[in-house]
């Protein structure tokens, strides 16, 4: 599903440069569920950037489902981004003054859906993340939890095969980042996603199948976990 | 680009405008008062111009003109006395009568200043002596009493018609029908008085005239600089085409028979000059036009400087909005979907800047006419233009900020606080 190779990205700092990633190589298959883990300035962000097609290696092969990506144009790029991927932040970025079932409609006006057809898959969309309710609310008027529903609900609603969450927890209290995590999950499992998120927190990234270590651009260890972590059972039931 | 993305911009746009209404309005204030002073001052130009021809059509229609000298000779100082270099005089006009007498009514005449007094007051005033067609030729009409007769001249009475400015100056409302005025020092009677038709502005007045018999002017009032060795001399002649398509034969025929009369080769200069009516308004509305188009050169200068403030605020606006435009491309946004959203927002705030100018400067018009001051004319030309330049202001000072806003990468745009 996703594989990089040899990956570099430097980026210019004053009369230096920095290097972000220094080759890292990396295999990701259809349907499982990965934590990126490593201290800041580790280049997991970047890592996942560039995964997301929202950045583009400066050396190296990424090829995405079979297909090499990393030379594409701007407008293909984004081609991408609006069709395979779906990408979840860590400030959740939603756009104020608009309801959630327009913020999750976004993405489908950009691949040139037609109104009612936009309006139906946002509202499937928020169902699955359990906000179906709530799709009338504006941003402000939603919990910090509910804000990353809206925008996991906005990265589903092409249906892609890959979500990246960039920290989906990290401004979020725990037990609401739990919350997350369950979601998270039970997307993995019933509707075959593949995951990937960035993350800090251990306890966190052992909710997943494995653990990718990074520390200065490069990958340092590859964990497996054999029995990873089910995140509040309750949340299944919403 | 697809149009559900095109309607959801404007969307987008208005919704922006509204969320700011007071930034908004600010942005679009440049706009207002440049739309509002092109569409108010291009239609004072308008009226200028529309009065201007009423004006001149008001001198009589068919009019030919026959001047003496060439039209730049006769702006020097000799103006006052055209007699000291005429080079028109009243056998001219006996031929002139002979080649066009059918096609048109021609009225010759003599015009030079005279001092007017009737008891103790006095005044200068522009006599004419002239014949009875100059009535129907310049379209006047008789307010009371009665104009020149033929037998005037024939027998160089001492009667003249005033004016209607001239009356009331003189006569103060005392009736002057049968009253003594004198003339340099010889006496008429008044038997006359014209009805007001406005002053022209250039040319001399209309109504501030005293007429008189061209014949009596010349043997009692215009003195040795209109009658010299015999020939007399004429300021003019006036011509009345019957038929508004003769008006070029006319021209042609009377060119020729003064040619002749002045003996002049086909290649010598005219010292003398022909316009129509028709000529003189084309001459006129072309300056008036140019008066137009200026004034609407001056105002499009604000509706620039409008522009520039558009551009201005749309960069701000583009830089505290980098986060959206950030997301808006991860979601999959192309450059050109970016570009589209950012030149239909200025587009909307140049369009509804547009249409308030339009309104402003419509009432300012409107109000101009009720004041009595000038009469402004609105014309859907001038609302289109104003219009139309309104929303290209728009789209093109919201270019380069839309071309920035769609370059932004995506991820350092995200990144952007």
């Amino acid at each position: 599903m996703i594989e990089v190779e040899h990956l570099t990205k430097v980026y210019p700092l004053g009369a230096t440069t920095v290097h972000a990633l220094d080759d890292v190589s990396l295999q990701i298959r259809a349907g499982e569920m990965v934590a990126i883990m490593g201290p800041s300035g580790s280049g997991k962000s970047t890592l996942l950037a560039i995964l997301g097609c929202l950045d583009v290696p400066t050396q190296g092969v990424y090829r995405l489902e079979g297909q090499t990506v990393e030379r594409l144009s701007d407008d293909r790029l984004a081609e991408i981004r609006s069709q395979r991927i779906g990408f979840v932040f860590q400030q959740f970025n939603l756009l104020p003054r608009t309801t959630a079932l327009e913020n999750v409609m976004l993405p489908l006006l950009y691949n040139g859906q037609r109104g009612r057809e936009r309006e139906a898959l946002a509202r499937r969309a928020l169902e699955i993340v359990g906000l179906a309710d709530r799709w009338r609310h504006h941003p402000n008027q939603l919990s910090g939890g509910e804000q990353q529903r809206v925008a996991i609900a906005r990265a589903l609603v092409n249906d892609p095969a890959i979500l990246l969450a960039d920290e989906p927890t990290g401004n979020l209290d725990s037990k609401t980042g739990m919350e997350i995590i369950a979601l998270f999950q039970r997307l993995n499992r019933e509707l075959g996603k593949t995951i990937v998120y960035v993350t800090h927190d251990a306890f966190i990234a052992r909710h997943t199948h494995r653990v990718v270590h990074l520390k200065d651009g490069r990958v340092i260890r590859e964990e497996k976990i054999q029995k990873p972590l089910v995140a509040m059972q309750e949340e299944q039931k919403t | 680009m697809n149009l559900p993305l095109i309607v959801e911009n404007f969307r987008i746009a208005w919704r922006a405008l509204l969320a700011n209404k007071l930034r908004s309005g600010l942005t679009m204030l440049g706009i207002i008062i440049g739309v509002a002073a092109v569409v108010a001052l291009m239609s004072v130009g308008q009226g200028a111009t529309a009065d201007v021809t009423s004006r001149v059509q008001s001198l009589g229609t068919n009019l030919i003109t026959v001047s003496a000298g060439r039209l730049f000779t006769r702006l020097g100082p000799s103006l006052a006395s055209p007699s000291l270099m005429s080079s028109l005089y009243y056998r001219d006009y006996e031929a002139v009568v002979e080649s066009v007498g059918d096609m048109a009514l021609i009225a010759p005449y003599y015009q030079t200043q005279a001092t007017i007094k009737y008891e103790n007051r006095q005044s200068q005033y522009s006599v004419v002596g002239t014949t009875p067609e100059f009535l129907t030729v310049r379209t006047y009409t008789v307010a009371r009493g009665r104009f020149l007769r033929r037998q005037d001249n024939v027998s160089e009475a001492r009667v003249a018609v005033l004016g209607a400015q001239t009356a009331s100056e003189i006569f103060a409302g005392l009736n002057p029908l049968g009253r003594q005025i004198t003339i340099n020092g010889i006496s008429f009677t008044v038997v006359g008085v014209l009805e007001a038709k406005g002053n022209m502005g250039f040319g001399g007045g209309t109504d501030d005239v005293v007429l008189i018999p061209l014949q009596t002017g010349y043997s009692r009032v215009f003195g040795r600089l209109a009658v010299n060795k015999g020939k007399r001399a004429l300021s003019g002649i006036l011509l009345s085409a019957y038929q508004a398509d003769q008006v070029d034969t006319i021209i042609q025929k009377v060119e020729f028979t003064l040619r002749k009369q002045h003996n002049l080769t086909l290649r010598d200069e005219l010292n003398f000059t022909i316009s129509s009516q028709s000529q003189m308004l084309s001459a006129l509305s072309g300056v008036t036009s140019t008066l137009t188009a200026l004034l609407g050169a001056i105002a499009a200068i604000s509706l620039l400087v409008g522009g520039i403030g558009i551009m201005n605020i749309t960069l701000v606006s583009v830089r505290e909005r980098t986060r959206e435009i950030g997301l808006r491309k991860a979601v999959g946004a192309k450059r050109r979907a970016i570009l589209a959203q950012f030149l239909i927002e200025t587009l909307v705030l140049s369009v509804c800047g547009g249409l308030i100018g339009i309104l402003l400067g419509s009432a300012v018009a409107g109000l101009l006419t009720a004041s009595g001051l000038i009469t402004a004319r609105l014309t859907v030309n001038t609302l289109l233009l104003a219009f139309t330049s309104a929303a290209l202001v728009g789209l093109f000072f919201g270019i380069y900020p839309a071309y920035q806003a769609a370059g932004l990468h995506p991820m350092e745009a995200l990144r952007y606080e």
